[in-house]
């Protein structure tokens, strides 16, 4: 087997895994199995960002999402008691046949345009500056972090202020009022 | 490997700076002086930041450059909108001086945010890239989901925040996946570049393509609150504290409808025929919508927002028609909109009490015997906005229709007129109101202040001004518009 047939194996495998925790992921009840399964899903996104040959953003991934925002997650559902989520569901109304109906043609419809998409899809882009062959000789963090504080600079900078507003939002959202 | 720095050219980001340090100094000396008789002085801080910001502004105008490898653009389109933004973010905290001490609002962060969501918006109109431009438009929606939620112990209040930001995340998933998919077809982020690359030949229009343009659509329609992204509007709109609404329904709405602008005239203009349909379905959706619904309203807060999503429905109009050389008209229409929305949320919050908002219509009867002078004003505001001349409400929709029957969309103009036929009832109503009615219950005078004072002042005379002599005006909008020529 070639390395292009142990490629697609290894998509295949990762691919079909992606999917079915995804879809574990929100249809179970219990918060705790949702979230376990959201860290398998993160897991093999990474898988799939590797064989894209974006290691750097496979580690990220892993350690950002799959770790710390994960811990985080956790930490929420753990602190806001669970009882709550079901006593939801006995209020839950089972949704009605024209609700039904206009689901299904949604879904019917981005069904058929992801088909034609797939089908009819070129590849029209203009060539990349950063093919993988030249950012294989220099190594893919360090492509990125050259292009973070060279060309992007100025998106890097602005987005320091983005967090800052975040951080004042949480503090001033959670801070108890008199 | 060759490290880019850019060059540091930060003598033409003066605005931006401004703003910038201002807030972070508003948020640091809110913490010092909340002991202190000092806290009134606290609102006076981000004003001057303001002052100063559009001072400097003002010089940008007939600068053209980019900044930083191509990634921030400097031109006289952007310097239109940053004026505007400053403009009424000064509005904004004029009224906000009495409003905030009344409704106990965290004073520091409150004037911190609003400095931060001009600063998102600034930095969203003067960029041609989807990377600055994506962090600006975070920037200001981020600021106002918290702003929306400021009001302490309001449910509405926090309702309107959790909504706006769970729809906003969702409408920024669309934005997003719009500009990966138009970046996956053309290899670039620059929308000038797009534009030269989807010109120059070769390049096929693919399913994908129209998908990245579509999704963009939704994007900035969600932000500029068109139908049917429009859902959370009136609910969002009441919940927020009154001087944010005013602050929504202007200053969000220019500075998306300027980035709006700026994506579809120049990187998607070769594709006018693909999107002038879209657009034309939704101006008249938005139009419609908007006035019908608006009649229904008993709440003049509410009323307001509907009244502003139809607005979203004129300017969509000149938008939809597409041409370039009249795109002035837009900016003129979004400079008299935002005058005459801040007047009318102004009048709203000096009639408000604290615990008893007097939203309601029922609140305004008899107002004229009570303050003859509150009274005039809002009728003026809202006979312009209703389209009476002389005001520039007027002015505003006469340009706007006359470039739609001038491009030979006829029907597009006809289905404006009627929809401003219908929208004069529900603001006339208000002034029928004012001055036939006779007030049911005593709810004292309104609560005056110098700042809204002033505030209400300015408009009064922006909106006479704007509309009798529009000529200045109309070539400020028609040289910053000349970037699409």
């Amino acid at each position: 087997m070639g390395a292009i047939g142990f490629k697609f194996v290894v998509f295949f495998i990762s691919a079909v895994v992606v999917i079915v925790s995804s879809v574990l992921m929100i249809t179970r009840k219990n918060p705790i199995h949702s979230a376990l399964w959201m860290i398998l899903a993160f897991f093999f996104m990474a898988v799939i960002y590797l064989l894209l040959n974006a290691q750097f953003i496979a580690v990220a991934q892993v350690m950002v999402y799959a770790g710390a925002i994960m811990m985080l997650i956790l930490f929420v559902i753990m602190m806001v008691s669970l009882d709550k989520g079901h006593q939801e569901e006995q209020r839950e109304q089972k949704p009605s046949v024209a609700k039904k109906v206009a689901g299904a043609l949604v879904i019917v419809i981005l069904a058929v345009e992801l088909l034609f998409a797939s089908i009819l899809y070129q590849a029209t882009a203009r060539p990349g500056v950063y093919p993988a062959d030249a950012v294989f000789s220099v190594g893919n963090t360090k492509t990125v972090g050259s292009l973070l504080y060279g060309q992007y600079l100025f998106p890097f900078e602005i987005a320091s202020i983005l967090l800052l507003v975040g951080i004042v939002g949480a503090v001033v959202l959670s801070k108890k009022h008199k | 490997m060759v490290v880019m720095i850019p060059e540091m050219n930060f003598g033409w980001l003066i605005p931006e700076i401004t703003i910038a340090v201002f807030a972070v100094i508003t948020l640091l000396l809110s913490l010092l002086w909340k002991k202190g008789g000092l806290k009134p002085f606290l609102g006076v801080l981000p004003l001057i930041g303001a002052v100063v910001a559009l001072y400097y502004t003002f010089h940008l105008w007939n600068g053209n450059l980019d900044l930083f490898n191509r990634l921030y653009t400097i031109d006289n389109f952007g310097t239109f909108f940053k004026a505007v933004s400053l403009i009424i973010l000064i509005l904004v905290i004029l009224l906000s001086f009495r409003y905030v001490d009344r409704e106990d609002i965290v004073v520091g962060e409150y004037y911190a945010l609003l400095l931060f969501g001009t600063l998102g918006m600034m930095i969203l109109v003067s960029s041609n890239n989807f990377i600055t431009m994506f962090i600006g438009l975070e920037m200001m929606s981020i600021s106002i989901y918290i702003l929306c939620g400021l009001l302490a112990g309001n449910l509405k209040s926090v309702e309107a925040s959790l909504k706006y930001f769970l729809l906003g995340a969702f409408a920024t998933a669309f934005l997003l996946y719009g500009i990966a998919l138009i970046y996956a077809t053309t290899g670039t982020i620059d929308i000038r570049e797009v534009a030269t690359y989807v010109k120059g030949g070769g390049f096929l229009v693919t399913p994908t393509f129209m998908a990245g343009l579509a999704l963009l659509i939704v994007g900035f329609g969600f932000k500029t609150a068109s139908v049917p992204f429009h859902m959370w509007t009136p609910d969002v709109y009441e919940g927020a504290p009154t001087s944010i609404t005013a602050y929504m329904a202007t200053g969000v709405k220019a500075a998306a409808f300027g980035a709006f602008l700026r994506v579809l005239f120049t990187a998607f203009h070769p594709f006018f025929s693909g999107w002038t349909i879209m657009l034309w379905i939704l101006a008249v959706a938005t139009m419609t919508l908007g006035n019908i619904t608006a009649l229904k309203q008993d709440d003049v807060k509410r009323m307001l927002a509907y009244s502003s999503i139809a607005h979203a429905g004129y300017i969509l109009i000149a938008l939809a028609v597409g041409d370039r050389t009249l795109s002035s008209t837009v900016l003129y229409y979004l400079l008299v909109y935002s005058f005459m929305t801040i007047g009318a949320f102004a009048v709203v919050i000096i009639i408000g009490r604290k615990d008893s908002p007097n939203t309601g219509i029922e609140s305004y009867a008899g107002l004229a015997g009570r303050h003859p002078v509150v009274a005039a004003v809002m009728a003026v505001f809202l006979f312009s906005l209703a389209g009476v001349p002389p005001l520039a409400g007027f002015m505003g929709k006469f340009y706007i229709l006359t470039d739609a029957i001038r491009a030979g969309y006829y029907w597009l103009a006809i289905i404006g007129v009627l929809n401003s036929v219908v929208a004069a009832y529900y603001y006339l109503r208000v002034v029928m109101y004012m001055y036939f009615k006779e007030a049911q219950t005593d709810i004292g005078l309104p609560d005056f202040s110098v700042g809204s004072a002033v505030a209400i002042a300015i408009s009064v005379w922006a909106v006479f001004h704007l509309g009798i002599f529009p000529r200045t005006f109309l070539m400020i909008a028609y040289k910053s518009s000349q970037i699409f020529m």
